[in-house]
């Protein structure tokens, strides 16, 4: 393994028990199916994908928050759930988290300073008010709450959904950290606010370097957020398809990766109106609960092929230089 | 061809709340005509879905139609549809104009069978043949490319995002309506469904002739579907005209802001420019044109009076002084 990677999944799966209706059974639903990734330092990885397909349990899978039922996650090298105390709590220093909703992550009783200054206490960073306060305004000036006295003693209601989710970001930025994952940041904005949110991230990620794993269903804004880095399309639990971000968006190799692009509508009336979407053999997503053998499209897959698709679960091949597809019709290629 | 099925006129909307009064609808013109895709682009708070819950008079308790009209004309009659009574909107409703409201799961009552669902509607409606409206519901069911006997006896938790929405649109078109109103259809959809609905609408209009009004703050559904474009901003029209000239002639600095703040995937890479600032409130608006404290092109006038729409191009009209001097398209 290449020792420039912060995060590397090691044949990590997750699954979860449910019940189905009040006297049925329990059932097993892996919503992660054996998923390696390695992300390296400085770098960009845009995770895209459908809903349930299991993008915001890798993200919590890498900021600890929850433990996967088999394989290793590694910070640095170092499995965290093998990690002393020490080790640990440095690694939930250095990896953050900004999650989609900004109306529910921010607590509503507590004044933006409180917000921002607990993990500075918390972690020994300031010893008293003042250095607290002269940490938040700082913190409120990096993310453009300017001026930043009008904003540290207000509550999370006396601000718009953008001004919250600056707030997020800024509780990211409080313990430095190395590594963030943004999840869905900029999903439930507004379309004029969602590109200053872009912006700030992509001047943090300069200023910072700090790591980025930008979690979206979003393929335009993977693309415009992780043009110089990467994307790893996600279908069911698995990455079926990863590669430089210019590649997968203009040379999409595994036809799920091919049906989203044909699929999806774009802001301009010539380009997308003149789409001709990919048939799929079937409609419906299958369910987690119940997973088709083989190859999890393939029951979905237009160039499926019997006898092997449907039987035995495609390996990652390269066709091209860093470009990975989970897909047969690569096989040998 | 082009002759008009609705006409708004004037129309101001508000909501009482403890703050005041929220004027979320102030003074909107608007015609529609028969069998055109019209699209009502804004962001949240701009009065869209105001607007168009206005139009079948089912706004919530603490809104009210402050002034103006909504002229509805069909079977050769004028109607002013907010004069309506209780009853006459029971007539109205559904068979003239339906409406699919966003967020599909919510707009179902999760104890009931698709089936009740459906009849219900129609019983409130005045057609109480459960037969007829069988028929009519199975074959609207597989025209939404369903299976109308495993659908009509599930629970909508049972059903998929998509085919709730497909479900819906069936519903609404249970008592052929002239007009159908789709608030966010496509919002919270997967892409591979959003396809799917995108495409069954095509159909429907290409079928029944109806007119639609799309609701969304996604450009793309207006790209895709609409023929003209309504952009709103703080309860009011700002630009109006065909998809062609609202995309690639955008005359208000506001509409051209979010055609360049929306990223593309399949037509190439370039540059987006975001909108500095956020909304106003719209309980204490303040005087002038509202985008002026966002806008790059503004001076002494825009910050005294509130323009008004003007034609600037064949059907195309904008509501801004400086509209000489936006770009010409991108």
């Amino acid at each position: 393994m290449e020792d420039r990677a912060i995060i590397q999944l090691d044949h990590v799966s997750k699954s979860f028990t449910v019940r189905s209706g009040i006297f049925g059974g329990r059932k097993n639903m892996q919503v992660i199916g054996d998923l390696s990734l390695s992300i390296g330092r400085g770098e960009v990885l845009c995770l895209v994908g459908e809903s349930g397909c299991g993008k915001t349990t890798t993200g919590k899978l890498i900021v600890g928050l929850i433990k996967p039922t088999s394989g290793r996650i590694l910070f640095e090298g170092k499995d965290i759930w093998s990690m002393n105390n020490e080790e640990f709590k440095d690694y939930r220093k250095a990896v953050q988290i900004i999650h989609q909703d900004p109306y529910s992550s921010l607590n509503p009783v507590h004044r933006i300073y409180n917000i921002l200054s607990a993990p500075l206490f918390r972690h020994g960073l300031v010893r008293n008010r003042s250095e607290a306060e002269e940490k938040v305004l700082d913190l409120l000036d990096r993310v453009d709450l300017t001026p930043p006295g009008d904003f540290i003693y207000k509550y999370p209601h006396q601000l718009s959904g953008g001004q919250r989710q600056r707030v997020a970001i800024a509780r990211s930025l409080t313990l430095n950290p190395k590594f963030i994952v943004a999840d869905e940041a900029v999903s439930m904005l507004d379309v004029s606010i969602r590109l200053s949110i872009i912006e700030l991230l992509r001047r943090l990620k300069e200023e910072m370097n700090v790591t980025f794993l930008f979690i979206t269903h979003d393929l335009a804004m993977a693309k415009y957020f992780g043009w110089e880095g990467r994307i790893a399309v996600m279908y069911l639990g698995r990455i079926v398809e990863i590669g430089p971000t210019p590649r997968v968006i203009e040379n999409p190799l595994h036809p799920y990766t091919k049906a989203l692009l044909m699929a999806i509508p774009e802001a301009d009336p010539q380009v997308t109106r003149n789409k001709t979407p990919m048939k799929l053999r079937s409609l419906d997503i299958p369910s987690l609960l119940n997973l088709p053998p083989g190859c999890s499209f393939n029951p979905r897959c237009p160039f499926w092929i019997e006898g092997t698709c449907d039987k035995e679960v495609p390996d990652m091949y390269e066709p091209e230089n860093d470009h990975y597809v989970s897909c047969f019709l690569f096989r040998g290629k | 061809m082009t002759r008009e099925i609705l006409n708004i006129e004037n129309l101001f909307v508000e909501y009482s709340n403890i703050r005041g009064k929220v004027k979320a609808v102030r003074g909107v013109n608007l015609k529609l005509y028969k069998g055109e895709n019209l699209a009502l682009i804004g962001e949240s708070g701009s009065g869209k879905t105001t607007l168009g819950t206005a139009i079948i008079r089912l706004l919530p308790s603490s809104g009210y139609i402050k002034d103006g009209r909504i002229v509805y004309k069909g079977n050769g009659n004028e109607y002013d549809i907010s004069k309506f009574s209780e009853k006459e909107l029971r007539q109205f409703r559904w068979k003239e104009i339906a409406m699919v409201f966003q967020s599909a799961l919510n707009s179902f009552n999760p104890v009931l069978k698709v089936w009740d669902q459906i009849y219900d509607t129609a019983r409130a409606h005045g057609i109480s043949n459960r037969n007829f409206v069988k028929e009519r519901a199975i074959s609207l069911l597989r025209y939404v490319q369903l299976d109308p006997e495993r659908v009509i006896n599930s629970y909508p938790h049972e059903l998929s995002g998509g085919m709730r929405q497909r479900v819906l649109i069936a519903m609404s078109l249970l008592l052929e309506p002239k007009i159908l109103i789709l608030d966010e259809p496509t919002t919270a959809l997967d892409i591979l469904t959003q396809r799917n609905i995108i495409e069954l609408l095509r159909t429907i209009k290409a079928d029944m002739g109806l007119s639609m009004i799309f609701i969304s703050h996604d450009l793309s559904l207006a790209a895709e579907l609409a023929d003209r474009v309504a952009v709103m901003y703080a309860g009011a029209i700002v630009e109006l005209g065909s998809v062609e000239d609202i995309f690639y002639r955008p005359k208000h600095p506001y509409t051209l802001g979010l055609i360049k703040a929306v990223p593309t995937v399949t037509a190439g890479f370039r540059e987006l420019y975001s909108i500095p600032g956020s909304p106003p409130d719209l309980i204490n608006l303040t005087p002038g044109c509202k985008f002026a404290p966002r806008c790059e092109y503004k001076n002494s006038v825009c910050e005294k009076d509130e323009p008004m729409l003007v034609e600037v191009g064949q059907d195309h009209f904008v509501a801004c002084f400086r509209h000489k001097e936006i770009g010409n398209g991108r």
